[in-house]
């Protein structure tokens, strides 16, 4: 399957179900990270109940310094 | 006592959190300034090193309210947008709406600030607006129901200090929400100046996060807050074109 994150391709493996399966496949889950999932910005909870598509757009972010 | 929508400060210097010469020093810098606020900004993540190391681990997060900015959002649709995602980390339902209008001077898009400010207080935000120091705009952000108004003092990251302190003075008197001057302090001594105008608060960044020694410039900035706050409210003497001896006339010792 073929996502968009962070604007670029990425090929994930086919087990790779739901939000919180690409955290893990990403090795991000101990990161303090905020998704978006085809411009559905997700509560933590949700990680889990949304569903991969092929061609899905995912958004992965954080806080960075700044003023 | 600083009050800002719910929340309440003992400390009136806001801390933003770029461009320090590495996390040990800034560490340091936070703790000195003893701010209790400090503002972030949203960015991606870089997925392929996540080994990257951020400022938030090296922090107690619990200690400090965080005031994530929406820095690089051209309107307020892509204001609102960044809000969103910076509350949906659970940490924080405050927001400092930053629009920029002008890439130059980096100055803010005043309607597109004022649309953001009016949908972010509607969603429920805690929304403090950076803003040019423009007292009819401060008016209507107030009006739009923003908790703060945060007028600059000089272009961001300039140093130039204030260049119109009439102009803050009219928004600080009119004002029936806190004002902090956001943007452009380069010295102490432009912090203390804020304060003794009555302002309520000062963020900065570079002026401490871009000194020869950040650590020093944070316990500056702290004490100069505070000197400014206490000269604003013990009042200041008024101006006079001549001199006024402070010693007595009478009473004079000659030696003949």
């Amino acid at each position: 399957m073929k996502i968009m994150v962070n604007g670029n391709g990425l090929e994930v493996r086919e087990d790779v179900k739901h939000i919180k399966g690409l955290i893990d496949f990403l090795e991000l889950e101990d990161k303090p990270l905020i998704i978006e999932h085809n411009q559905q910005i997700l509560q933590k909870e949700e990680h889990e109940k949304a569903i991969l598509e092929n061609g899905d757009k995912v958004e992965i972010v954080h806080f960075v310094g700044g003023g | 006592m600083l009050k800002v929508g719910n929340y309440q400060f003992k400390s009136r210097l806001f801390l933003g959190t770029g461009k320090y010469p590495d996390f040990d020093i800034q560490k340091q810098a936070v703790d000195q300034s003893e701010t209790e606020v400090l503002t972030f900004s949203v960015r991606r993540m870089n997925i392929y090193d996540p080994s990257l190391p951020n400022f938030l681990e090296k922090i107690d997060v619990n200690q400090y309210t965080f005031l994530p900015n929406t820095a690089g959002a051209k309107d307020a649709k892509e204001a609102v947008r960044i809000a969103k995602l910076a509350a949906a980390s659970g940490r924080c339902d405050m927001v400092k709406v930053e629009i920029i209008g002008c890439d130059k001077t980096l100055l803010p898009d005043p309607v597109e600030t004022l649309k953001a400010t009016e949908e972010l207080v509607a969603e429920g935000f805690t929304v403090l607006p950076y803003t040019s120091d423009d007292v009819v705009l401060a008016k209507k952000l107030e009006e739009a129901g923003a908790h703060a108004v945060m007028p600059g003092a000089s272009p961001i990251g300039s140093g130039q200090g204030i260049i119109n302190p009439l102009n803050l003075s009219f928004i600080i008197e009119q004002s029936k929400v806190p004002v902090i001057v956001d943007a452009g302090i380069g010295s102490p001594a432009d912090a203390a100046y804020a304060m003794e105008l009555g302002a309520d608060g000062v963020l900065l960044n570079t002026a401490v996060s871009g000194a020869d020694d950040p650590v020093k410039m944070a316990e500056a900035m702290k004490y100069a807050v505070k000197a400014g706050r206490l000269g604003y409210e013990a009042g200041r003497i008024p101006r006079k074109d001549y001199a006024v001896a402070s010693s007595p006339e009478e009473g004079i010792s000659v030696g003949n």
